[in-house]
């Protein structure tokens, strides 16, 4: 039974459980206990943690009005389970979205510093992906994988804010990646 | 026109008229248009010039400080808005390369002040009696003046 | 009611405090963009304050030097990001002086409209951000809903919802489409309903009146002196409106009224704001009956050569947070020589200090936000 098809898969079938159970025990004989533990609860953890996305509360120019379009009614990114965050030290996501200037670069690499781990980054808008419209500026860095690792990039000028949410959903796949293996024991 | 008058809503004829009597023809009024007097002063004139502006003809609103790299010199354009007529005056003042210092205007208007610093941080001319001359947009470490022509920009050469 | 300075030192004089440098840095709650406020504080009394910027500062100026004429536009859109019809609108404004160009008269009641939908849009993100600094959500929530609605406005008009790309230098890049003419005044009369509501939310609330009335006054004085302008400044008394004292495109054929208030606290200048909004919609309405009258085959747009000739041009215009003015300093080539643009909130921002300064910290959020900021066009 392939748990990525059911997000919300705590609530399963009686028919279901009972498949996915034992097989789960059939596991449990052949492999370690951790192994199992991590197998029982890697689902549960990962369809926690991808849909609880806690994005840093930060605008930098443009594409933060899109991002706050985004939390608007219309889009209404909350559903998705995205709830922006004051505190770096309360999130998980940092989202950059406007261009990089050379006064901006160290509190960027800050920020991302204080993010405790298990942490993403997203790069939103053209500016952010590769510097943009300003590409020969002498004040502007050529793109936030310079100064952090990045793990989606969210193309426009400004990124729509469907394009934000449908960037979001790629990176909840990366997480649910993540934490299917329950790597939360090995921590 | 009596000169130590002053005048609320001057039309742009009679700012002419006041400013030639007044700095006895050292001020050059180029052209005038409707709710717009475009004049060049000597360097050492402009304060008093913009004393005269904003005592006597209500000039209270500085909007600009602008600066321009015109090679052989550099230039200061100031652009004051009079709030009762709509009128704009522009200002415009060449001070030469190697001595690039002119007086600050921010004791007249408050509101200069950080014109007078981003022109200082991007063009490297310095306002004497400017309370706090410092770089504000680009960080401190910067040693250059970004807006220079001799700086080039990548694909600019 | 925010008390003197010097009433509060007598009262707690004998006791020892020290004060402390808070710095309410690039990244905070209340943002309204990426800046620095450090505020000095005596307890909870705010005693000093200094505004840095410069973190989006990435020489538009210069990099305009580099670009055509034509190619500015869209640059010009992402200067204020929020009110970005206005700055292409003033770009091209310039250009087309310093080219000595006329621009047909359809496109500049057609820029009009634009500009107006421009001006309410960004009005609504700024009460959605007062919304939000009042500690007030739902007034968030249902101005970013009405927002949709004039957004969706723009991408009916020109494709784009925010920055729009749509002035050209010479006129506009299309004309009114016909799902535009017939969704405008839908959306007017939609908005001017909706609008009470959102400020009911606020108005009939004693707290965040409270929190409003009597927190970051300014003299007329101090204001003109200090450089503020727009909705800011006429809620402190002064009667200035650059779209009814010195027009441009068709302003003086078109009747709309300009609010002014006296008080020059928070509140009047949260009211001015909301008055615009009214006034905006009249003006749209009123433009859009003029298009429909000039008809439907009528010129939208010039041609404009590619090189300027050589001579200065400055251009002003009445931004939904001030006013913003460019010069252009041509050579004859088909690249400025220099453009330079003056942003309202650059202006409004130094003047960080004398607001604040003698108010308690948690005003300081309501405060700023009522300057309205959008740091792009501050740093540029």
């Amino acid at each position: 039974m392939d748990m990525s098809l059911y997000p919300h898969a705590v609530a399963m079938s009686a028919d279901e459980f009972m498949t996915w159970s034992s097989a789960m025990i059939n596991d449990l004989l052949s492999a370690g206990t951790k192994k199992t533990v991590d197998k029982l609860t890697g689902p549960v953890w990962s369809w926690a943690m991808k849909n609880s996305m806690h994005p840093l509360h930060w605008g930098l120019a443009c594409c933060a009005l899109e991002m706050a379009a985004a939390s608007a009614p219309r889009f209404d990114a909350e559903r998705y389970g995205m709830i922006y965050r004051s505190s770096p030290r309360q999130t998980d996501i940092l989202l950059v979205n406007g261009w990089i200037s050379k006064k901006i670069r160290p509190e960027i690499r800050r920020l991302y510093e204080q993010i405790p781990n298990p942490k993403w980054v997203v790069a939103m808008g053209e500016c952010a992906i590769s510097g943009g419209p300003w590409y020969d500026s002498y004040n502007t860095v050529q793109g936030l994988d310079q100064i952090v690792p990045v793990d989606v990039y969210i193309p426009g000028c400004p990124a729509r804010p469907d394009a934000m949410i449908d960037g979001f959903m790629l990176l909840q796949k990366k997480i649910d990646d993540y934490f299917r293996r329950g790597v939360f024991l090995e921590d | 026109m009596d000169t130590n008058a002053v005048y609320q809503k001057p039309t742009d004829e009679e700012i002419k008229t006041l400013l030639n009597e007044k700095f006895e023809g050292k001020v050059n009024v180029t052209k005038i248009e409707t709710r717009r007097v475009y004049a060049t002063v000597p360097r050492e004139l402009i304060h008093q010039v913009c004393e005269y502006i904003h005592d006597n003809l209500t000039f209270e609103h500085i909007s600009t400080v602008i600066g321009v790299d015109m090679i052989d010199n550099l230039r200061v354009v100031y652009h004051i808005d009079n709030y009762f007529n709509g009128c704009v005056i522009e200002l415009t003042v060449d001070i030469p390369n190697d001595d690039p210092h002119v007086a600050s205007i921010s004791d007249i208007w408050v509101g200069g002040n950080w014109h007078e610093r981003e022109t200082y941080e991007l063009f490297g001319i310095i306002f004497d009696g400017h309370p706090h001359l410092a770089r504000l947009l680009t960080p401190d470490t910067y040693e250059f003046y970004p807006f220079r022509k001799s700086y080039k920009l990548r694909g600019q050469e | 009611m925010a008390r003197d300075l010097m009433d509060i030192r007598a009262e707690t004089d004998e006791l020892t405090t020290d004060k402390m440098w808070v710095i309410m840095g690039p990244q905070h709650p209340f943002s309204h963009g990426l800046w620095t406020l450090k505020v000095e504080l005596d307890g909870e009394l705010v005693t000093d304050a200094e505004p840095i910027v410069g973190y989006l500062h990435r020489g538009w100026e210069k990099e305009c030097e580099n670009r055509s004429y034509a190619k500015i536009v869209p640059m010009a859109d992402r200067l204020c990001y929020a009110a970005s019809m206005t700055y292409s609108h003033l770009y091209c404004m310039t250009v087309e002086k310093a080219l000595g160009l006329e621009v047909p008269e359809k496109a500049q009641y057609i820029r009009v409209v634009a500009d107006e939908i421009c001006r309410i849009s960004s009005h609504l993100m700024w009460l959605a951000a007062v919304g939000t600094d009042l500690g007030n959500l739902t007034v968030f929530l249902w101005c970013m809903r009405e927002r949709e609605y004039w957004m969706d406005l723009f991408v009916r008009l020109c494709g784009a919802r925010m920055t729009t790309n749509y002035p050209r230098i010479g006129g506009v890049r299309n004309d009114i489409t016909e799902l535009f003419d017939r969704d405008v005044d839908r959306c007017v009369q939609h908005f001017e309903k909706a609008l009470w509501d959102i400020i009911a939310l606020i108005d009939d609330s004693s707290i965040f009146l409270s929190r409003m009335k009597g927190t970051g006054i300014l003299t007329r004085e101090q204001c003109v002196n200090l450089g503020i302008t727009g909705p800011a400044m006429r809620g402190n008394g002064v009667d200035f409106d650059i779209r009814r004292d010195d027009p441009y495109e068709v302003y003086d054929k078109i009747d709309f009224e300009v609010p002014v208030l006296n008080d020059g606290d928070s509140y009047s200048r949260y009211m001015v704001r909301v008055e615009e909004l009214f006034q905006s919609c009249k003006i749209i309405t009123r433009a859009m009956q003029k298009i429909r009258a000039i008809g439907k085959n009528a010129p939208y747009r010039y041609k404009a050569p590619t090189n300027v000739p050589a001579g200065t041009a400055m251009c002003r215009l009445e931004d939904p947070r001030g006013e913003s003015l460019m010069y252009l300093v041509a050579d004859g080539s088909g690249k400025p020589y220099r453009l330079k643009v003056r942003s309202p909130i650059f202006t409004n921002v130094s003047a960080s200090k004398p607001l604040v300064v003698g108010s308690r910290i948690a005003d300081v959020p309501v405060i700023m936000a009522m300057i309205d900021m959008c740091l792009g066009e501050t740093d540029r």
